[in-house]
């Protein structure tokens, strides 16, 4: 029968065996020797039994303090190894952190459309929608309702590119400015308008500074009052919005278009800052887009009355926009889709043009 | 259009500078190109006094000339045999840039043959300032030593060249342009009229009109005993300074007349024509003629010809024959001052390819009220400078009716500029430009002059009475805002493409912009270019038809940049691509293309495949706003792609989104591309839209299963032709409401599945709704999923 010196060896026993044990394995073989169902803790408690009222008075707590301190002991001890295990393990696990990630391409988006997108935010603001119409237009659209008569020395200032005539004679043309998409709005649409059109406009023309294929955005505004003060205000307002600038030092000269009268050009001022150009102020003037009073003709051609119906129309590069603003001085690099310099001069695309965050 | 300061001066009295000149014509609307003013090339050369030339001592043709200049006497060897003492020659002294020989003296004496030249005495050539290199300049007049170069040769008028805008036909005359510019207050016109002179006997010469809508009028006049020659040089002269050869006098005075007053005329040598002159429609080859350009051409019906009884004379307003023109040696002359249809002339012109000053003019509209004043001045002219007897005007037909006069309220100026002017300062603008006014108030009755037919309407009249005001005048005001609430102001294709180029540049493609045409055998590889698509003047034979694509030039591209060792370039271009001629045959496609590019990295690569520009392609189309969960993939790509390794996405069995897939080998041979490349092509324009606006923007409310899910896997043999898409459908279908996602998790064919077939093997979510399922239900599930897919596909569990 055992007493309590018994069990004060026994934990002595237990203990030292727990804090000498190795591993988990060796820690489990003496919890199973300790407390399994055979174990020398479990027999000793079932001993109890046998046992005078008195001796388990005294031997049934010491028996159940001796199995909990094993238990925690060795619960301990399972801890202790589960940590020196795991650092041991991490001790192995180490990487090169100087190594390359893997390569994640990003691309960027092209200037022409990043300006074209400035472009619907000023105007946005000002209350213009964006109005589109097709590249391959008829002689209609793209002259004819533009108050170019047919054998008119005007068109031939345009280099058009024409379709092979159809079979009844009649030829298509790859429209040569984005007035046509004027005529589609006013057709379709009652005052008052206010309309922007980019896109792709086409002369027979390549050299330095003039590809075949370029961009133009037009602009449009029909209603009653509409006149050339507000033309005047409305694009010193988008320079100075589009070139974020204070100061648009800006000339309305004469000019001749057949379709507005009074037709003007307007020129900026603007200085050279190293290869760059600032747009606003300066020695010199540059010519930046046409403009003027829709012609009476083609107010009347689109179905409305001129003496009640005014308004007016510009019409500007964009690429040549891109230019001024970002630079890249050759257009022909616009269209040659190098992608080093689509890399350096194009735009995030986590980048959305508009007025609270900018432009760009 | 190029005129000299002096010619302008000749019609317009004024003290303006040059620069205030350039400057009133551009803000007139006469836009100023180029402003050649000599005198500044010269400005470095001054007049100095040779005081003596003597032999140098070791070179026989050279000789040392002791010369004063403005900075002192020098001593300069020079080799001009026309050296002499006591002449007056220009100098250039050490340093200047020599501009007829292109280059500078060396800003040190240099030794000539032992001896110091300090400068130099220039010819005429070496300056511009002629032909003559034999000698040395030798100035006529008493000059003074140091008195610029520039003015003792005449050489500083200077040059103007500007644009003359198609409505303007009158600035092709010095007199038009001087109107312009005394109207904007630079002077006053004193264009002189000119002599009348009578004729001293009838014009022999018959004048017949036979299609009066191309020459409705024609005057015609003889000459006789006219001494032709060289012209004098006042006249060659001012033809030089803007570009024009001088051949002799009475050609000379046909280009000065035709500059001067924008009157284009013709001289016939009377000793070379009929008796009659007829204006009529061309014959063909019976009317074949060498022009004075030395080129034969072939009037048709459509073209005017001046022609007599037996010979076609000319083109008329285009070209005269060489037949029929003057010589030195002419005596007696025809003059024709006629009026030309501008269309007609156009369309001669065209179809001829002739360029001339006549036609130029006359397809713009020569002033129908010049006949007389031009018939007038020609003869004026003739009668100075060759003499001779004139005849009669012989006047056949009549000129165009004046322009219709305008019915001007003032008040359209404001209405149309927002300047505010007096009836005072319109009426006094328009006279000034030459308009007749009447009226007073706010109507007036404004008679145009015939050099005016521009104008036409109000809105004309404004125009010159705000840019002779001027339109720095008018007060710019910003646009009022319109009232209200304002929607988005971009479309919903707009958005679609902004949100897929967003995706693709997201995903390491840069946005390219390429040509929107292209050859006809790169649009042949990709189904042939549209109907009507064939342009009829591309500007070089590589970009002839439109492009049914937008695959093609950045297929190029991508071989460009890899020609320029550029790693696994990627592009992609939203852009047009173009089906019919019609306007709703253009499309907006979205491409991509990149190399099935493995790369190298140290922790291992993958070679991109087909799978990656299908994931691409869906990516670009779910920003766009394309219900993805609902497209159909199918193997259906066009014959450009690999038969093998390209697919279409598509909803419906119709409405196909998207192509994707690895390019056939074949096409990018063709196009020069090396290597394989995958790629895709997105048609924006068939995502369908949002059936119709919501009332709310509120999203409905989630549908959060609280179960957990059950996944269980299945694996079948099935035939390697069914589409693997065809049997996850068929397990998705087994049971819609239990059934959330099926997932194919491995692809094996070889060793163990039989030959033809492939194991497919799929995971499939069972999602539990009201309660969680017994191992009974889960069964039944499989059991129809099972059944499902071996329905469709033929498939068999694989055991």
């Amino acid at each position: 029968m055992a007493g309590p010196g018994d069990i004060d060896a026994l934990k002595t026993e237990l203990l030292s065996a727990v804090d000498a044990a190795a591993d988990e394995a060796a820690l489990e073989a003496l919890r199973v020797e300790a407390l399994g169902k055979k174990g020398k803790i479990s027999l000793m408690m079932r001993s109890l039994g046998q046992m005078s009222p008195e001796e388990r008075q005294t031997m049934g707590p010491a028996l159940n303090g001796l199995k909990d301190t094993i238990g925690e002991a060795i619960a301990a001890k399972k801890a202790a190894l589960e940590d020196a295990a795991l650092d041991a393990r991490l001790a192995t696990e180490r990487a090169d952190v100087t190594l390359p990630i893997r390569p994640e391409p990003r691309g960027k988006l092209h200037p022409v459309t990043q300006v074209m997108e400035e472009l619907a935010v000023i105007f946005s603001d000002m209350g213009f929608t964006v109005a589109e119409g097709p590249d391959v237009e008829d002689d209609f659209h793209n002259f004819t309702a533009l108050n170019f008569p047919e054998g008119h020395p005007a068109r031939d200032t345009h280099d058009t590119f024409f379709m092979k005539p159809r079979e009844d004679g009649s030829q298509m043309v790859l429209r040569t400015h984005t007035s046509p998409v004027q005529i589609r709005t006013m057709m379709t649409q009652k005052p008052p308008i206010r309309i922007i059109a980019p896109g792709r406009v086409y002369r027979c023309d390549w050299d330095q500074t003039h590809t075949p294929m370029f961009h133009q955005v037009e602009g449009l505004v029909i209603d009653k009052g509409a006149h050339m003060g507000h033309l005047k205000g409305i694009l010193m307002d988008f320079l100075a919005a589009f070139f974020e600038t204070d100061t648009v030092e800006a000339q309305f000269r004469p000019h001749h278009f057949p379709f507005t009268e009074p037709s003007a050009e307007m020129d900026v001022k603007y200085s050279r800052v190293g290869d760059a150009v600032k747009i606003g102020e300066g020695e010199s003037w540059m010519e930046i887009l046409g403009c003027g009073m829709v012609h009476p003709n083609v107010i009347r051609s689109c179905g409305l009355d001129p003496d009640e119906y005014q308004g007016f129309a510009w019409g500007m590069g964009v690429d040549r926009l891109a230019m001024l603003k970002y630079g890249a001085p050759d257009l022909r690099d616009y269209f040659a889709n190098d992608t080093r310099w689509l890399a350096h001069y194009g735009f995030s695309p986590l980048l959305q043009a508009n007025l609270a965050t900018g432009l760009s | 259009m190029k005129f000299t300061l002096s010619w302008l001066k000749a019609h317009l009295e004024t003290d303006a500078s040059i620069d205030n000149i350039v400057e009133a014509m551009t803000m007139a609307g006469l836009e100023v190109e180029h402003v050649d003013n000599p005198a500044e090339a010269l400005s470095a050369f001054t007049v100095a006094h040779v005081i003596s030339a003597e032999k140098h001592p070791d070179a026989d043709k050279l000789k040392v000339c002791t010369v004063e200049t403005f900075e002192g006497t020098k001593q300069i060897v020079c080799g001009a045999p026309n050296a002499h003492a006591g002449m007056k020659a220009v100098y250039a002294p050490l340093g200047t840039y020599i501009p007829g020989a292109d280059f500078a003296l060396d800003k040190k004496p240099r030794k000539i043959r032992g001896i110091e030249s300090h400068g130099m005495l220039c010819s005429a050539k070496e300056l511009n300032a002629g032909e003559d290199h034999d000698g040395i300049i030798d100035l006529k007049g008493d000059w003074q030593v140091g008195a610029p170069a520039a003015e003792a040769l005449g050489a500083n008028d200077p040059v103007i060249d500007f644009e003359v805008t198609p409505n303007r036909p009158d600035w092709l005359g010095v007199d038009g342009i001087a109107r312009d510019l005394a109207a904007a207050g630079l002077g006053k016109v004193i264009t002189p009229a000119p002599k009348q002179i009578k004729g001293a006997f009838p014009c022999p010469v018959e004048i017949r009109l036979e299609w009066p809508e191309a020459c409705p009028v024609f005057a015609g006049r003889y000459i006789r005993g006219v001494k032709n020659g060289p012209s004098p040089d006042w006249l060659k002269r001012r033809l030089e300074a803007i570009g024009l050869r001088p051949i002799n006098i009475l050609a000379d005075i046909t280009n000065f007349v035709s500059y001067d007053r924008c009157r284009p005329l013709h001289v016939y040598d009377a000793g070379k024509i009929g008796q009659t002159i007829i204006a009529r429609r061309g014959k063909g080859e019976a009317d074949r003629f060498e022009a004075l350009d030395g080129k034969h051409y072939t009037p048709s019906a459509e073209h005017c010809v001046i022609a007599d009884e037996e010979h076609c004379l000319g083109l008329g307003g285009v070209m005269g024959g060489e037949m029929s023109g003057v010589t030195d040696g002419t005596v007696n002359v025809f003059l024709e001052c006629a009026w030309f249809d501008p269309e007609i002339t156009r369309a001669t012109g065209r179809a001829t390819g002739i360029e001339s000053d006549a036609r130029y003019r006359f397809e713009r509209g020569v002033d129908t009220g010049s006949i007389e004043t031009g018939i007038d001045l020609a003869t004026q002219l003739i009668v100075e400078l060759c003499g001779g007897e004139v005849s009669e005007i012989r006047m056949a037909g009549e000129a165009p009716s004046a322009p219709e006069p305008i019915e001007f309220p003032v008040s359209e100026v404001k209405r149309l500029t927002g300047l505010d002017l007096p009836g005072g300062i319109v009426t006094k603008i328009l006279m000034d430009l030459g308009f007749g006014v009447a009226g007073s108030g706010d109507k007036l009755h404004v008679e145009v002059p015939t050099f005016r037919r521009d104008c036409t309407m109000k809105a004309d009249l404004v125009e010159e009475i705000a840019r002779i005001h001027g339109y720095n005048r008018i007060e710019a005001v910003s646009l009022p805002k319109l009232p209200g609430r304002r929607e988005p102001t971009a479309t919903e294709g707009q958005n679609r493409a902004r949100h897929a180029r967003r995706a693709l540049a997201v995903r390491g493609y840069h946005e390219a912009v390429t040509w929107s045409f292209c050859h006809r055998d790169q649009a042949a590889l990709f189904g042939g270019h549209g109907e009507g698509l064939e342009l009829a003047n591309p500007i070089s034979s590589d970009l002839d038809v439109m492009r049914p694509t937008a695959l093609i030039h950045l297929l190029t591209a991508l071989q460009e940049n890899a020609d320029k060792g550029i790693e696994d370039p990627r592009l992609f271009e939203a852009g047009p691509i173009y089906l019919t001629d019609k306007p709703d045959g253009q499309r907006m496609a979205v491409a991509g293309v990149r190399y099935c590019a493995a790369g190298r990295h140290w922790a291992g690569t993958r070679e991109a495949d087909l799978f990656d520009a299908k994931a691409d392609a869906i990516a670009a189309l779910e920003a766009a706003g394309a219900p993805v969960e609902s497209l159909q993939v199918a193997a259906e790509a066009r014959n450009w792609w690999h038969p093998g390794r390209s697919g279409v996405l598509r909803l419906g069995p119709k409405n196909v989104l998207a192509e994707f897939g690895e390019l056939h080998p074949r096409v990018l041979k063709a196009l020069g591309v090396e290597g394989r490349v995958i790629g895709f092509e997105i048609l924006l324009d068939g995502i369908p839209s949002p059936k119709k606006k919501a009332e709310t923007k509120a999203r409905p409310a989630l549908d959060r299963a609280g179960l957990t899910p059950v996944k269980r896997d299945f694996a079948f043999l099935v035939d390697s032709a069914v589409a693997a898409d065809t049997l996850v459908r068929a397990a998705k279908g087994a049971d819609k409401a239990m059934i959330t996602d099926v997932s194919v998790f491995d692809v094996y064919a070889g060793k163990g599945v039989p030959e033809g077939q492939v194991s497919l093997a799929i995971e499939a979510v069972i999602q539990p709704r009201e309660k969680t399922l017994t191992d009974k239900e889960i069964d039944a599930v499989a059991a129809k999923i099972v059944a499902s897919v071996e329905k469709a596909t033929g498939a068999a569990l694989r055991g």
